[in-house]
């Protein structure tokens, strides 16, 4: 079985069909990489899996489940976690409080206790926080562990906001355009963080991403999508030679 | 600067980074307990009066400065608390119980009115807040058995385990009350503040829609908000119904609202502190007024007692001033001047300059 499996998923705003028709299924532990070019709709079936928008039609199941109906806050406790293309982070926090909410999920004291302070609450903070020195330690953040992240430059907050969605302890991770914005040698670090994720922590990861060196290195199957509909889907190198990609990037032969 | 080396998560979790820092707020906590023995009874009624306004200040920062919900119509919820306490304690309900019942009460409807009016945002919900602060000064003169209409109602002396406590007859014993009031309302805030529901609060603030990714319920965390800070006003208007022992519609005008607002921008948003701050201000700014128009008056012999407008008209300065050169109100200000201060002299010119903040994402919300 798939660990997540999408079927005939489509949202239209009025006339427009954002997504129409995209079928694919994303195996356990692989790392699966949606291509496209500007306005093909790879975001929005990321905020159709995350639950931001509701489809028009079609079928979302996530290891099994029929998540289409779930509301967007019940998503992250079944183990799908996601980054934003323009990242969205909580920019007058530190860097540990930023990763603490990753936890959210995890909290097991009611508002009250929190209140109170009672043993249920501090434990829950020591456990939440030894979750987090694991993710601080994995993506080698300890240097900003306590810095505001208004004052991190653009790099590390991509690598925050990753920290952040790992720290929730997912199953599945949405990785909007890791790689926008970076230098070389940072999308050259970010290749290597998502084949440990993949390897070390048994990630499975959907990736939306424009760097074809990047998603050439790190992906084990490529889907094509244009204009809302699926083009072609296969290995890195397959779905690149496709000439109905190579049409839908750089259009016909006149 | 001093560098926190710490052992275990508890050092991270506690309210006091270090020894230094609890032993500085215990010494304020003492001077706090020995003011009303140095200075004059009237000048402790004026300092509880302040304390007041700090529990209602927490109470207004809990919402604008940790959820980022804007609420003009706070005064709305000081009244809610003022006559719900005076109602229960007519009950025959005993202070110390009737104090706390009705912050309940006003958490309860606070929340209850936040269902709706938080699915509003920006300036439509600072609309909808003002119209609350109009609508319940209406409420206060027509619901007349709960609020005596017109005439208002009469605060009863208080009276916990046989002391009486007046505001006039025993301003000490009343100063006292609101001290334990107001360290109890600040615990529980920096409680909530190192937890999970505290940094939900923190994530609907920055960006509602990671804050769902991660599994925050954005409409319960904002109504929790909305009721936590309303309980926290309700039991601030309680206090303050007996510190003026007189309420009726005119004593939670808009302009309480306005003026409550101004406090937690003066003090600086976003911190405990910030209320505090902004209370010793708005609570003592008519004194320094009067003390200034006294002096104007008697040494150089201008008469500015004319002009009846003068407060409000130094408030709008005021608030002008800090929206212009210190959007962080005074407690950013004195973190400034303390970490100036710290790295004496290698501060630098531009260390506390905002950076621009990157494209957010606006499609989702």
């Amino acid at each position: 079985m798939s660990l997540l499996s999408v079927t005939d998923l489509a949202i239209h705003f009025g006339g427009v069909k954002a997504v129409d028709g995209v079928s694919f299924d994303v195996e356990e532990g692989e790392v699966f990489t949606i291509v496209g070019p500007n306005g093909a709709g790879k975001s929005t079936i990321f905020n159709l899996i995350s639950r931001f928008y509701q489809p028009t039609h079609g079928k979302i199941l996530f290891a099994g489940e029929d998540i289409t109906q779930t509301p967007a806050h019940h998503i992250a406790e079944l183990g799908i976690a996601r980054t934003f293309q323009n990242i969205e982070l909580f920019d007058h926090s530190t860097v540990l409080q930023n990763l603490l909410v990753g936890g959210h999920t995890k909290r097991r004291a009611s508002w009250v206790e929190d209140v109170l302070h009672l043993p249920r609450s501090r434990n829950n903070e020591r456990e939440a926080r030894r979750a987090v020195e694991e993710v601080i330690d994995f993506l080698d953040l300890a240097a900003y562990r306590d810095k505001m992240i208004a004052g991190l430059p653009y790099g590390v907050r991509k690598v925050v906001e990753i920290a952040r969605a790992l720290a929730s302890d997912p199953k599945l991770i949405l990785l909007d355009e890791p790689a926008s914005g970076l230098s070389v040698e940072e999308t050259a670090d970010m290749a290597f963080w998502i084949e440990d994720m993949q390897k070390d922590l048994g990630l499975t990861v959907l990736m939306v991403e424009h760097d074809m060196s990047l998603v050439s290195a790190v992906s084990d199957r490529v889907l094509a999508v244009a204009e809302g509909k699926p083009l072609s889907m296969g290995t890195s190198a397959e779905v690149q030679s496709d000439p109905k990609v190579i049409e839908a990037y750089l259009g016909t032969a006149a | 600067m001093k560098v926190h080396f710490k052992a275990s998560y508890d050092d991270d979790i506690r309210l006091f980074e270090d020894r230094a820092r609890l032993l500085k707020y215990a010494v304020l906590l003492g001077l706090m307990c020995a003011l009303p023995f140095v200075v004059s009874d009237y000048l402790t009624g004026e300092i509880t009066l302040v304390l007041i306004w700090c529990i209602a200040g927490m109470g207004l920062m809990i919402l604008a400065g940790h959820t980022g919900q804007v609420s003009l119509g706070h005064a709305a919820f000081l009244a809610m608390g003022a006559f719900s306490n005076l109602w229960f304690m007519e009950q025959g309900i005993p202070f110390l119980l009737a104090l706390p019942m009705a912050a309940i009460f006003t958490g309860v409807v606070g929340a209850i009115i936040a269902l709706p009016i938080l699915r509003l945002s920006g300036i439509y919900l600072a609309i909808a807040t003002i119209a609350l602060s109009i609508i319940v000064e209406d409420v206060a003169i027509i619901a007349e058995p709960y609020t005596g209409g017109v005439m208002g109602v009469f605060a009863p002396p208080i009276e916990i385990f046989g002391t009486m406590i007046d505001r006039y007859g025993t301003p000490k014993l009343f100063y006292f009350l609101c001290l334990v009031c107001t360290v109890l309302v600040t615990l529980a805030y920096a409680n909530l503040l190192r937890s999970a529901t505290g940094r939900s609060f923190l994530a609907v603030r920055d960006s509602e829609v990671s804050a769902r990714a991660l599994g925050v319920n954005v409409t319960r965390t904002k109504a929790l908000a909305f009721g936590l800070s309303c309980a926290v006003t309700g039991l601030a208007g309680g206090l303050y119904a007996h510190f003026v022992q007189i309420v009726n519609y005119e004593s939670f005008l808009i302009l309480i609202s306005i003026t409550m607002v101004l406090q937690v921008v003066i003090g600086g948003l976003g911190s405990i502190h910030g209320a505090f701050f902004g209370a010793i201000v708005v609570g003592l700014l008519p004194q320094g007024i009067a003390i200034v128009r006294d002096f104007l008056q008697g040494t150089a012999g201008i008469d500015i007692s004319a002009y009846p407008g003068l407060d409000t008209a130094v408030f709008a300065a005021i608030i002008i001033v800090f929206i212009v050169y210190e959007p962080q109100g005074l407690y950013g200000f004195y973190r400034k001047v303390k970490a100036q201060w710290e790295l004496f002299p290698l501060a630098r010119r531009d260390m506390f300059k905002r950076s621009k903040s990157y494209l957010k994402t606006e499609r989702m919300r």
